[in-house]
């Protein structure tokens, strides 16, 4: 015992002395030309959309801020939500480790609703890894990763303004205040409020086409700094509180709630967060760090759909240890450390309870090797002990090479494990007449076991001069196995959706070809075609997974001035997107009226923007999204009788309200 | 307990031996390396780099000067500008030979002072 000690001493004096590295290792942006950063040294697939690429749309919110980036699909929002969700590699926001400065945060209860709960001024950068992400975070994500930044305090302006208004009748205030407390000190303060006042139908089915809200949301940082001593830390308040009402025009809650007068729906939610970020850096050893981050959250849901009522109420709290350092020098690099997640639920759908307690915890280390050349791998591992999940192992791979110049060749592998929070994920299925029936019972998980997949992914880009301007080309192949998936079947029947672990085989494939362009100077072309083949076997056959257009074409254009003295400029953006036929829910066994077909039209959604910028400090923007109106068919099936046995709000593959009109500033002071 | 002596021993040794010798396992070291552009930053940082002793190693084009993390238990500066000077760039105490340096790309080819 006392030799194992001494050997375990010796072991700690060796590492202490001889290896030595950079903190929280964040990719830091600022004010670049390029506000989508594509890079050819680093290892994983990872796209950068800085502060600028998010201005090219007017995002509300995170959610909506992806709209010019092909790596990212943003699905139509429902008529009832009016959230837009957002898909990767084809796979939904379940399947994608959603990070705030590393910190997990759209999990668990805020699956459906959380990007929505970011408003899109906070934001600093988006880092986009597409497959198997790193395992420093923990093992849910299995198609990809996506991480927010905010704002940092230590490098905010004093105050910022943003106002926003829509023909939708949506308007949103946004105010930032910075102030430098010391030195070492300083701190920001965002607020943010939305609403929409007045009720929608442009599509006279009796029915909202997108909710009436509001929203008032909070978030105080605070910023410690101190470069000669190597600390930093981070520590953010957040109060967030959001309801929504929809249904029909005359739904009147107070009068209807309960009853069957008129179909409605109400959602909503409070959140609190709490979260504390600790970072040191050895003043001389900068590639040695430690970084310790701590975050509590409490979000509270209540809703009804119709005579459906839904309540999650989820406690969380996670931590994460993390140690950077190298080994000999800095071509071999490590992180290791320790994460551990509590979540209570408090979850009731009508008269069920589904209240339960999860843990885990969890350990890791992850390998990085780069001759500082043409050549990287990153090798990560952990293992985490999950009281549902059990214990178990998660590999990730990432390679990439640079056969020559501007060309780079890489290749991820990884595992994803997680369990389905099958009625946060798909509460939008709770506004139709359909009964929720699992057909398991012995998993842990609402009786069906946790899901398990593989993704492989093979991706190569090319930068190359043509006409003399920089042009790149590249495409990238993915692939997710499921060995274990909850099936949520829509396929069956109208009236019911089913859950079960899956039976036989369930993959995506996604293939994505881009081609980007210089046509002449601050003029640029994007341009991407995407196929996905994302198939499972349900218990009536093989289908395509429902609401997924199998071909997609995406094209953006944007057009800047040059920058005149006191920063006079215009902007110019315009993004096209073109959906292919998608599968659709079983609805054959409807009466004629309330039946879909098979396969959806395809149709294209065209957005344009035009920002003016009368100085460095004052802008406007005008915008219109969906200009070409293209609106769905049907949207509402049985919208006669919300309470009849073929009322179903959630079949929506496009737009429900038509063309909408914006307008907006922003203010600065510096 | 015995045991425990041995650690405390060992200890003691290894405190003495960096007493003696007082040489820093990570010294900050800086010196001028003559070069043009990022092919340049790439192949003398590489050569640092593969020295052994030496643990982080950051070339800035603007000035020439080369920052380098090293173990002067391991290695000193005279071995790391050899290994420099070795794939072609003068360093402030040794030169490049004249065919290291003419196997250099053309666009790495500095003005020799």
């Amino acid at each position: 015992m006392q030799k194992q000690i001494s050997i375990l001493l010796l072991f700690f004096f060796c590492a202490f002395n001889s290896f030595a590295q950079d903190t929280l290792q964040e990719i830091k942006v600022k004010g670049n030309s390029k506000s989508l950063k594509k890079s050819y040294s680093l290892t994983a697939n990872t796209t950068v959309l800085t502060s600028k690429e998010l201005l090219k749309a007017a995002c509300c919110n995170l959610a909506e801020s992806f709209e010019t980036n092909p790596s990212i699909d943003v699905n139509f929002s429902d008529a009832l939500t009016g959230t837009k969700q957002i898909k990767m590699l084809g796979l939904t926001s379940p399947y994608l480790m959603i990070t705030e400065e590393n910190i997990p945060s759209v999990r668990g209860a805020s699956q459906a609703y959380g990007l929505s709960f970011t408003p899109g001024t906070w934001v600093e950068s988006i880092q986009i890894t597409k497959g198997a992400g790193s395992v420093v975070n923990g093992f849910e994500s299995i198609s990809g990763q996506i991480n927010t930044e905010l704002i940092k305090p230590i490098s905010d302006i004093p105050f910022f303004l943003n106002a926003y208004g829509s023909t939708d009748s949506r308007f949103e205030l946004n105010t930032h205040f910075n102030k430098k407390i010391s030195e070492k000190w300083s701190s920001s303060l965002f607020v943010h409020g939305n609403t929409r006042v007045s009720k929608n139908d442009m599509n006279d089915d009796g029915f909202l086409d997108n909710p009436l809200a509001k929203q008032i949301n909070v978030l105080n940082r605070w910023q410690y700094t101190n470069a000669e001593k190597g600390w930093v830390s981070f520590i953010n308040f957040r109060y967030m509180n959001d309801q929504k009402q929809t249904g029909e025009l005359n739904f009147d809650p107070d009068r209807d709630k309960g009853t069957t007068n008129y179909w409605g729906s109400e959602i909503n939610t409070e959140r609190f967060d709490v979260s504390t970020k600790l970072g040191y850096v050895f003043p001389d050893m900068p590639y040695q760090s430690i970084g310790f981050q701590n975050a509590f959250n409490s979000h509270d849901q209540n809703s009804y759909f119709g005579l459906n009522k839904y309540n999650i109420k989820q406690k969380s709290y996670y931590s994460n240890l993390i140690f950077n350092s190298i080994i000999n020098n800095t071509k071999h690099k490590f992180s290791t450390g320790l994460n551990f997640t509590y979540d209570k639920y408090g979850e009731f759908v009508n008269a069920n309870d589904y209240s339960r307690i999860d843990n885990s915890v969890g350990a890791f280390f992850e390998y990085t090797y780069d001759n500082t050349d043409d050549f990287s791998v990153v090798l990560g591992g952990r293992i985490d002990n999950h009281n549902r999940l059990g214990t178990f192992a998660t590999p990730r791979l990432h390679v990439r090479y640079n056969p020559w110049e501007k060309g780079v060749l890489r290749f991820s592998a990884g595992r994803g494990k997680r369990s389905a929070n099958v009625f946060a994920e798909n509460q939008q299925l709770l506004a139709s007449s359909r009964t929720f029936d699992f057909l398991d019972t012995n998993g842990k998980i609402y009786g069906l076991n946790p899901e398990i997949a593989w993704n492989y992914g093979l991706s190569f880009m090319q930068g190359f001069l043509l006409f003399g301007k920089s042009a790149d080309v590249g495409f990238d192949f993915y692939r997710t196995d499921f060995q274990n998936q909850a099936v949520v079947d829509v396929m069956q029947s109208p009236q019911q959706v089913l859950f079960y672990n899956l039976i036989g085989k369930s993959y995506a494939n996604s293939l994505q070809v881009e081609f980007n362009y210089e046509l002449a100077k601050h003029f640029n072309l994007r341009t991407a075609y995407k196929y996905y083949d994302i198939q499972a076997d349900y218990l009536s056959g093989t289908y395509q997974r429902p609401l997924q257009a199998k071909h997609r074409f995406f094209g953006n254009l944007g057009y800047e001035t040059h920058i005149l003295d006191k920063g006079k400029q215009w902007k110019f953006d315009y993004t096209f997107n073109w959906l292919g036929k998608q599968q659709l829910p079983n609805t054959s066994t409807n009466p004629v009226e309330d039946r879909l077909p098979e396969l959806s039209p395809s149709f294209s959604v065209m957005n344009i923007q035009v920002t003016r910028t009368f100085s460095s400090t004052f802008e406007i923007y005008i915008g219109g999204e969906n200009i070409g109106n293209y609106k769905q068919d049907n949207v509402i099936l049985g919208n006669e009788n919300p309470f009849g046995p073929t009322f179903d709000a959630s079949i929506v593959y496009g737009p429900v309200f038509g063309q909408m009109y914006y307008a907006g500033l922003r203010f600065k002071i510096k | 307990m015995k045991n425990i002596i041995v650690v405390l021993l060992l200890t003691f040794v290894g405190f003495t031996v960096q007493a003696q010798e007082v040489k820093n396992k990570n010294a900050k070291v800086e010196f001028h390396v003559s070069g043009n552009c990022e092919m340049c930053k790439k192949r003398i940082e590489k050569a640092a780099l593969s020295v052994s002793g030496v643990k982080s190693a950051d070339w800035h084009m603007d000035c020439g000067t080369l920052y380098l993390i090293a173990n002067e238990q391991k290695t000193d500066v005279l071995t790391i500008q050899k290994a420099i000077a070795k794939v072609g760039h003068d360093t402030d105490e040794v030169k490049a030979l004249k065919e290291d340096y003419e196997k250099l790309h053309t666009c790495c080819q500095y003005e020799r002072k």
